[in-house]
């Protein structure tokens, strides 16, 4: 167990850390995004607000899906559920490794005694075409975040780039409590533990990604999704956010196809370019609708 | 002379980047101030986790430069003259010199340059130079359209302990930099490099030269192994890196639960180096791995390094539990049970999955075995088995150990020791300095691979180009090569390669397969398709022996007779070489160009006279026919015998006859019938010399 000035936080003590160190900072904290999505970055309070030449600052959690990841409850580091911590800071400020550090003193890391490195580790992302240069963050060997300046966002140079830090939260967690088992990571401070909350969703959801889901039908849905996306892009007043979401399902929807291992090597590229052909719809048409949109446009 | 001092701080570069960034630093101010006119002393450079830095001599000002312009002559138009004052810099023409010379008086122009402030030729080189720094990959951060390898956070440039503000990305330069994040934050404010590196390595713990780091790692890992009775396992690629992960190198010994040992050596060690960035510690008695690692981490801490190595030693737990899970689940199914799953991997969308591959692997490893020394059961064997590993979940994650997880599982499973063996080392030769396969399963299916990959590649059009070499074409060719010459084996290269072809027909793959390969028929286009294959490795074969010395002039001279045995090839040429550096062997080569060059010129007025000279009407036409007959039944005799040098000999016994020949005999006769028979003889002399070598493609 790392050493820590105090009791560690539990896993939503953690959450609540992080909250409020960066609301503390001046971000905007959202609530989770209600889609189903693989990564916290895919919320389009990173992906459309990266974009464009507005400044933007917040933070929230995601619920991560990774239908291929899962393992029937059974595997103490691997889920196919799990949370994100998501913040964007757009323009990066100057001292966000500063900041960023501030956020491990505040969820009880002592860097005194631990040993905090930032290792190169560029990110992309080829469903949302978008890239970055950055790192993995190491405490003790460990990553406990992936830390990047955005250069391009579905497929466009960004204006003013965005520095994004994801923490792994079941992780940081495990890492701060000194638990081998994410299933035993205290919930709260009253006794839950993340199992109590989560096993029996690992295991159901894990049985219908691998077992039931209906392949027909998920490539329907697929195929729905993608053309009613593409349907709102091609509007005279074209509409990028609930396209944006559409974007969103069909990638969802790709990966409970790829997780029933119908999805061969060569058709697998083929649907990451549909999903990314979605989403640079979404991002080309967000920009230019943003860029009309005035400042507090509901007040006229 | 005045010290310069330049620091470029900014958020952690890369490791791998850190050398080269500092060395192209140095270059391009030593060439950026060299070219302004400043002489240079005393060149110092650094380069670490979070900065660049370089330091140097120099005068305050550049020197004065007078230099003359040479213009038009007295008397030019208007237009020639306005433009040489223009260029000179002149108001009037009564400003420039006059001087004579032969053809009468011109116009010099003599331009007085006064030196400049070193301050500002440096306040312009560092942006441009930072401007076109070539980065392997760069970034733009916040709304500055600067780039940089990460965020630049700060410059440091003084001239003379003086500030030179020069600007950069949105910063300014001052006197200010800070150490290390942890324990010297600072910031400190310099005067002089002497004071920047006492105040940056005492109280801002950072060490400055990758050198320095390097050795602290070294010494400090190898004293605190053999403080624990260990022997540091040495990696001079690791510790490049971790040189360039830290400003205050602390080396830390930590250990893992022992049972992991039972895990494979290479997938420990790949876990800690890849991953991990540890170094392997073993028992110097037993000279296995110990149950310990060294970590070099950024920090001293009050613990003295415990909680680190803790949480180090539990990350690699977790790790090598995900190794050793990887191999139990592996190790459920025995490894020719995972061939049927190698269909799901694409080798080329072209050329099938590696299933396809292992394949067409395992038929062509049948066909090759008895000429190796292999039994072809064995060999076909070992080819199906070779390729398994790869869809096993310790290769999926240890991808640069496929070869060895096979090899150990089939040997787990009790199999053949030689499939054993072979399915290890059918990868190799992976480069001019690996090992070459030399017992004859391994050697077969190693072949069989670079065979199947190269005809595969040809037969799609997928060649090599220029530097591009996406398939590592060149590589496996070279490998061929090496195979075949080590081993000493009598293969003839076109057939083994048609053999290639003919399987992968029959596999009638994808789209390329219906059809054009499937007609069982070697069209023309196709023999020309593996003429060039052949020719593309005659080609490696050059570049291999070229670093033994062999002329390629000969390896042409030899691969034109059509032999393409390439063991065969290489006696050859290394007899001819060997003949013709001999006296015999250059006046023999003489002769041969000389009859080859009077056949050319005869040539050209009209057709040569064909059919078999005869002993003529001279002594020296007799004794050459003679010998001539002699020397064919040697030569080919010779050859027969694969007896080169006994070729060469045989050979060599022409060159008498032969030069007197020429020195006896006039060829352009007048009498018609004397000429046709010593332009006969001529085309006899060039033709036995043909059965050795083309000696046209012999230079000199």
């Amino acid at each position: 167990m790392p050493k820590t000035s105090s009791k560690p936080l539990s896993f939503q003590g953690l959450i609540f850390a992080l909250q409020q160190y960066w609301s503390d900072q001046g971000c905007v904290i959202l609530q989770p995004f209600d889609l189903e999505v693989g990564a916290g970055t895919l919320h389009p309070a990173t992906v459309l607000r990266s974009l464009g030449p507005k400044p933007w600052n917040v933070a929230y959690v995601q619920p991560s899906r990774r239908p291929a990841d899962g393992r029937y409850g059974e595997n103490p580091n691997r889920l196919q559920h799990y949370y994100q911590y998501q913040v964007i800071m757009k323009p990066n400020p100057k001292n966000m490794q500063d900041l960023y550090l501030g956020s491990l003193d505040a969820i009880g890391i002592d860097r005194a005694l631990h040993d905090i490195r930032f290792v190169e580790d560029d990110w992309e992302n080829p469903t949302v075409g978008a890239w970055g240069l950055g790192w993995e963050v190491w405490c003790d060997g460990m990553e406990v975040s992936q830390y990047t300046y955005f250069q391009q966002v579905g497929g466009l140079d960004v204006d003013l780039v965005s520095g994004e830090l994801t923490y792994g939260l079941e992780r940081l967690a495990m890492y701060v409590q000194g638990v081998e088992n994410v299933y035993d990571l205290a919930f709260n401070d009253h006794g839950v533990l993340y199992g109590d909350v989560f096993h029996q969703n690992e295991v159901q959801q894990s049985t219908y990604n691998f077992e039931h889901a209906d392949t027909d039908r998920l490539l329907r849905w697929f195929e729905d999704s993608e053309k009613e996306c593409k349907m709102l892009l091609a509007l005279n007043t074209p509409l990028p956010l609930p396209a944006y979401e559409l974007a969103l399902k069909a990638s969802h929807l790709f990966n409970l196809l790829d997780a029933r291992g119908v999805v061969s090597p060569t058709q697998r590229q083929e649907y990451i370019k549909r999903v990314r052909d979605l989403a640079k719809g979404c991002a080309e048409s967000y920009v230019e609708i943003d860029a009309a949109v005035p400042e507090k446009a509901w007040r006229s | 002379m005045a010290e310069f001092l330049l620091e470029i701080f900014c958020e952690e570069i890369p490791a791998r980047m850190q050398k080269r960034a500092g060395d192209d630093l140095r270059k391009m101010l030593t060439e950026g101030l060299g070219k302004a006119g400043l002489s240079l002393d005393d060149i110092h450079h650094w380069a670490g986790p979070r900065r660049l830095g370089f330091k140097v001599e120099i005068p305050l000002k550049s020197p004065d430069v007078s230099e003359e312009r040479k213009g038009p002559r007295v008397g030019a138009p208007e237009q020639a003259l306005g433009g040489f004052m223009k260029a000179a810099g002149l108001t009037d023409i009564s400003q420039a010199e006059i001087r004579d010379d032969k053809k009468g008086q011109f116009y010099v122009a003599k331009i007085e340059k006064a030196g400049r402030a070193s301050a500002d030729i440096i306040a312009e080189l560092i942006p441009d130079i930072m401007n076109s720094f070539p980065w392997p990959k760069s970034m733009k951060t916040g709304a500055e359209s600067f780039r940089w390898v990460r965020p630049l956070q700060s410059l440091i440039c003084l001239l003379d302990g003086k500030v030179v503000p020069v600007e950069a990305g949105g910063v300014t330069a001052g006197n200010q930099t800070e150490g290390h994040r942890q324990h010297g934050r600072g910031p400190f404010t310099v005067k002089s490099y002497a004071d920047y590196k006492e105040k940056l390595e005492g109280n801002g713990h950072v060490l400055l030269d990758m050198v320095t780091r390097k050795a602290v790692i070294a010494e400090d890992a190898r004293a605190l192994c053999r403080k624990a009775g260990l022997e540091l396992v040495e990696d001079e690629g690791l510790l490049n890196e971790v040189s360039g992960l830290a400003e205050w190198p602390v080396v830390i010994l930590g250990d893992m639960d022992p049972s992991f040992l039972e895990l494979p050596a290479e997938v420990i060690r790949l876990s800690m180096r890849d991953h991990q960035k540890y170094f392997a510690v073993r028992d110097p008695k037993t000279g296995k791995l110990a149950a310990n690692f060294i970590v070099v981490a950024n920090q001293m801490a009050p613990d003295g390094g415990e909680a680190i190595a803790a949480g180090n030693s539990r990350v690699l737990s977790a790790r090598l539990a995900d190794a050793q899970f990887f191999q139990q689940e592996d190790a459920k199914k025995n490894l020719i049970d995972y061939y049927d799953k190698l269909g799901t991997v694409v080798f080329h969308k072209k050329l099938g999955s590696i299933k396809d591959k292992a394949q067409r692997m395992s038929a062509l490893a049948r066909e090759l075995a008895p000429k190796v020394g292999a039994k072809p059961e064995q060999a076909e064997l070992a080819a199906k088995l070779a390729k398994c590993d790869l869809v096993t979940q310790t290769v999926i994650e240890f991808t640069s150990l496929q070869g060895q997880i096979g090899s150990l599982m089939y040997e787990r499973e009790g199999g053949d020791a030689e499939i054993v063996q072979a399915i290890e080392e059918h990868y190799k030769p992976q480069g001019p300095s690996d090992t070459v396969p030399d017992k004859p399963v391994a050697i077969t299916v190693a072949l069989a691979d670079k065979i199947d990959t190269l005809v595969g590649f040809w037969a799609i059009d997928e060649k090599p180009t220029g530097s591009k070499d996406p398939y590592a074409l060149r590589r496996a060719a070279l490998g061929l090569v090496r195979l075949i010459l080590d081993n000493n084996l009598q293969l003839d290269l076109s057939q083994e390669l048609l053999k290639g072809w003919a399987i992968l027909e029959m596999e009638n793959i994808g789209d390329q397969g219906s059809g054009r390969l499937s007609d069982g028929v070697i069209s023309g286009d196709e023999q020309a398709t593996l003429a060039n294959l052949v020719s593309f490795i005659i080609d490696r074969l050059k570049v291999h022996l070229r670093d033994k010395g062999v002329r390629h002039d000969l390896i042409d001279a030899v691969f034109a007779l059509g032999e393409d045995n390439l063991v065969n090839i290489v006696a050859r040429v290394e007899a001819l070489q060997s003949f013709l550096s001999t006296k015999n062997g250059e006046n023999l080569l003489a002769g041969y160009k000389r009859a080859a060059n009077i056949l050319k010129a005869e040539a050209k007025k009209g057709e040569l006279p064909k059919g078999a000279p005869n002993g003529g009407t001279s002594g020296e036409e007799a004794n050459l026919l003679a010998a001539l007959g002699k020397a064919e039944d040697k030569i080919d005799k010779a050859l027969g015998d694969k007896a080169y040098a006994k070729a060469m000999a045989a050979l060599a016994d022409l060159r008498e006859p032969i030069d007197a020949f020429f020195d006896g005999v006039m060829v352009n006769s007048d009498e018609e019938k004397e000429r046709q028979n010593r332009l006969r003889l001529l085309s006899k002399i060039r033709d036995t010399s043909g059965r050795i070598a083309d000696f046209e493609a012999i230079e000199g």
